[in-house]
């Protein structure tokens, strides 16, 4: 082969198996980090797994924060009006954290069905609302008109 | 009757930008001499009916226009003067107005050094950027228009400025961020004139580079504002978080990083003609791919505009015009480029290439790990978040190994480089680097994570005053005359590259060398962090201009020491018309150490939750940022570009 065809080659084969290599390496680590987002009525029905990092969300229910009297921990119910879900957390809650907010956690579903979060998020803006957990509510609200249509068909 | 005029000078200067998109082509095609030099002043026209309709927007800020939509939801009349000229980009429409603003700045900027092109490329250039400003003004007239008014029933005071933005960082980071991103809206005009006029030889090169750097060195800034920013508003004391809208803003820098490098050999060497060309195509589209991220509210970001899904749509379509209209144009013209050029594998060229490998691939992470969110929801696998672990295992060793290359390219010559020119002195770094880690790392009892960083950040230092020496002491001339003559372009590369290291450092300790608690506190408790000793003295009521606050007072001693080191006065602010609360934090900055005290939430009884860190080396970071930024600066202030641009 010409010389500089070659060394042309070269390059290219180079690139080429560098560039693979690294998005080879990139999916791999992004299988590895994802957390997939679960509402209270699928982690109620078991179909969220658990001892692995997840995602969870809803509206905070009014009255069900309780903190613990000595410590930073503190417990709440997440809610998408059809099932809701024990949140335990331990240190400072963000901001814009309150009852009846839209919040989403980030942790693992234990046991006893109790989701032991390490980081809550409650967003900037009073007016956003997460849209995972928009969606939550969404079809939540979806399957209860489905049920009221269903039990009012029935009757 | 003001914003009527504003709204009608946008209108007047979308027809402007509309004329300067298609007067200097036909005149191009047509070989019209008279309607070529239309370019200038058009360009000049539409710019000054920016400027009219950016200052209107502005005034009705001022005197607390609440007839305004945009002015009565991001403004207030107890809003400091300082905050109301700010909450002009507090929204998404008035941000879009500056976004527009400053693209005119930077056309007219073109427009004045138009003389300087030769007759028949300056014109093309401003008719491209006529074809974005076009896409741009339409986006904001048809979709976000800030002018809209509330009437008859003018509201008696507005919504207020969103809290978190009422804020020096708020002030100065947009602005900054958004000189950058539209900045390289210029390389891209260059890089398309090319395509269109056929003249991709190494011309177009030399004029787009300091055009490149100059809009580098505002992102770098912005960035680095940015990161500021969130380090001390958002009160957990991150600096960065990867979250998707600090992405959107990071790939256009990486882009435009490999950008400045590639351009560097196209102009000096003429090779990778058409891997320049469509470097400098990506990094505008990353640019604007960011713009459609942050507006569309399709990503979950603390910084999401409330999502409008029009809007979304409409940015959409004009990133797909201007990328795929300029790629097309590309995969058109590049097949006629052809590299006369050889180069050997040791010659700089291979380094600057494996330069450009290692950035695209960055890019690509950053890219993935942003997008991929959306691609799983699209087929339906589920919402999903990608977490900051990702982006660090895949991006630190790369970013790592970057740098390693980075010690020994400036070494480099063109062409070939001669084994005995890098060896000896990478021989010799890695024997000093080696050992000076070593010593660090026992000293300070550091892991194997901080011995690599460090032996890499002593690399790098060692190399570059060895290249600096030999450059300065070959000839007979004394070293500092020697010194002196050395081009500013070569000083904005060391400058950068040291930057670089700087920021390393100030990573590397923060995220190894960094103490925090969350503790639960009353008045009179004390907690003891990393030697320091926090002593939380009282609480007390304060009344700011439009908040009420908790303020928390703190006097921190170091161990064993009765004088204080710092007094700590964190709040808590409610703004009282959003009803919003927010944490302000307290800071004791330092040169290798930063003490941070944020409260969280009132707990029962006078007990609250407080947040405390001990941050090592954290203004290192920024410090690093500011030296790149010069570094781009001088480089783009070059005396070489004047010159040329005189002849």
């Amino acid at each position: 082969m010409h010389p500089v065809r070659k060394k042309r080659l070269f390059v290219i084969v180079a690139i080429v198996i560098i560039l693979s290599a690294a998005i080879g390496l990139i999916l791999y680590a992004l299988q590895q980090n994802i957390n997939l987002f679960y509402s209270p009525s699928q982690i109620v029905m078991g179909d969220a797994p658990h001892d692995i990092n997840i995602r969870a969300g809803g509206m905070v229910v009014k009255g069900s924060v309780k903190r613990h009297s000595e410590t930073l921990a503190v417990t709440f119910d997440v809610t998408d009006f059809q099932h809701s879900v024990t949140i335990s957390y331990r240190g400072i809650l963000p901001d814009l954290f309150r009852e009846g907010q839209g919040i989403v956690a980030q942790g693992k579903l234990d046991q006893n069905g109790v989701f032991q979060a390490n980081q809550v998020l409650a967003k900037h803006d009073e007016k956003y609302m997460p849209p995972e957990v928009s969606e939550a509510l969404r079809n939540a609200q979806k399957t209860t008109d489905r049920k009221i249509n269903t039990e009012q068909s029935t009757h | 009757m003001l914003p009527e005029i504003g709204q009608f000078s946008l209108i007047l200067s979308l027809f402007f930008a509309l004329s300067l998109a298609l007067v200097p082509l036909i005149g191009y095609w047509a070989r019209n001499r008279l309607l070529l030099e239309m370019a200038q002043p058009l360009t000049l026209i539409m710019s000054t009916l920016v400027l009219v309709s950016f200052v209107i927007l502005s005034v009705a800020f001022i005197t607390d226009d609440f007839s305004v939509l945009y002015v009565s939801q991001n403004s207030n009349s107890q809003l400091p003067i300082w905050y109301k000229f700010s909450a002009v980009w507090g929204g998404h429409e008035g941000s879009l107005l500056l976004w527009v603003f400053i693209l005119s700045g930077w056309c007219s900027a073109v427009a004045l050094k138009v003389r300087t092109l030769p007759e028949n490329v300056g014109p093309v250039v401003l008719a491209v950027l006529g074809i974005v400003s076009t896409g741009f003004l339409s986006f904001l007239i048809f979709t976000s228009s800030p002018f809209v008014r509330l009437l008859p029933d003018i509201p008696m005071d507005g919504g207020d400025l969103n809290p978190l933005l009422q804020d020096f960082g708020l002030i100065v980071h947009p602005p900054v961020l958004y000189m950058g991103y539209v900045g390289f809206s210029v390389a891209f005009a260059f890089a398309v004139t090319a395509l269109i006029t056929g003249n991709l030889n190494a011309s177009w090169a030399r004029w787009a580079r300091p055009w490149t750097a100059c809009s580098w060195a505002f992102l770098t800034l912005g960035i680095t504002l940015g990161s500021w920013w969130a380090y001390y508003e958002l009160g957990w004391g991150g600096w960065w978080f990867w979250d998707p809208v600090e992405n959107a803003s990071f790939m256009p820098w990486l882009a435009g990083t490999a950008l400045l490098h590639s351009l560097a050999v196209t102009e000096k060497r003429g090779v990778f003609k058409s891997w320049t060309v469509l470097l400098a195509i990506f990094t505008f589209s990353l640019s604007l791919l960011g713009a459609f991220l942050v507006r569309s509210g399709v990503l979950t970001s603390v910084h999401s505009f409330a999502a409008d899904p029009t809007r979304g749509i409409f940015i959409l379509v004009l990133l797909i015009v201007l990328v795929g209209g300029s790629l097309l144009l590309y995969a058109i013209r590049a097949a006629q480029v052809k590299s006369s050029v050889s180069f050997g594998l040791t010659g700089r060229e291979a380094w600057l290439l494996l330069n450009n490998i290692l950035l695209t691939v960055l890019t690509l992470t950053v890219l993935l790990g942003t997008l991929y969110p959306l691609i799983f929801d699209a087929l339906d696998l589920g919402k999903i978040s990608v977490g900051a672990p990702y982006f660090n295992s895949v991006f630190t060793p790369v970013a790592l190994l970057l740098i390693v290359f980075m010690g020994i390219g400036p070494l480099s010559k063109w062409h070939n480089t001669p084994l005995s020119v890098i060896v000896g002195p990478c021989l010799l770094s890695m024997v000093l680097s080696g050992l000076l880690a070593t010593v660090l790392v026992l000293w300070c009892g550091f892991g194997l994570l901080a011995w690599v960083s460090f032996t890499v950040v002593f690399w790098v230092v060692c190399l570059s005053f060895f290249d600096w020496f030999s450059k300065v002491s070959a000839g007979s001339k004394g070293i500092i005359p020697r010194a002196r003559q050395l081009p500013r372009n070569y000083y904005g590369m060391l400058l950068a590259h040291l930057g670089i290291v700087v920021t390393l450092v100030g990573i590397v300790l923060v995220s190894i060398n960094s103490h925090e608690a969350m503790l639960r506190l009353s008045p009179g408790d004390s907690a003891s962090i990393a030697g320091y000793e926090f002593h939380f003295d009282r609480l007390e009521q304060i009344k700011g201009p439009n908040y009420v606050a908790d303020r928390a007072q703190f006097t921190v001693f170091k161990a064993g020491d009765p004088d204080p080191v710092a007094v700590l006065r964190p709040e808590k602010r409610m703004f009282t018309t959003r009803q919003q609360v927010m944490t302000e934090a307290a800071l004791d900055a330092g040169f290798t150490r930063d003490l941070y005290l944020s409260l969280g939430e009132k707990l029962d009884g006078a007990a609250w939750g407080v947040r405390i860190y001990v941050k090592s080396f954290v203004r290192w970071i920024w410090l690093g940022g500011i030296m790149m930024m010069l570094g781009g600066l001088l480089a783009a202030l070059d005396k070489r570009y004047q010159r040329r641009a005189e002849e």
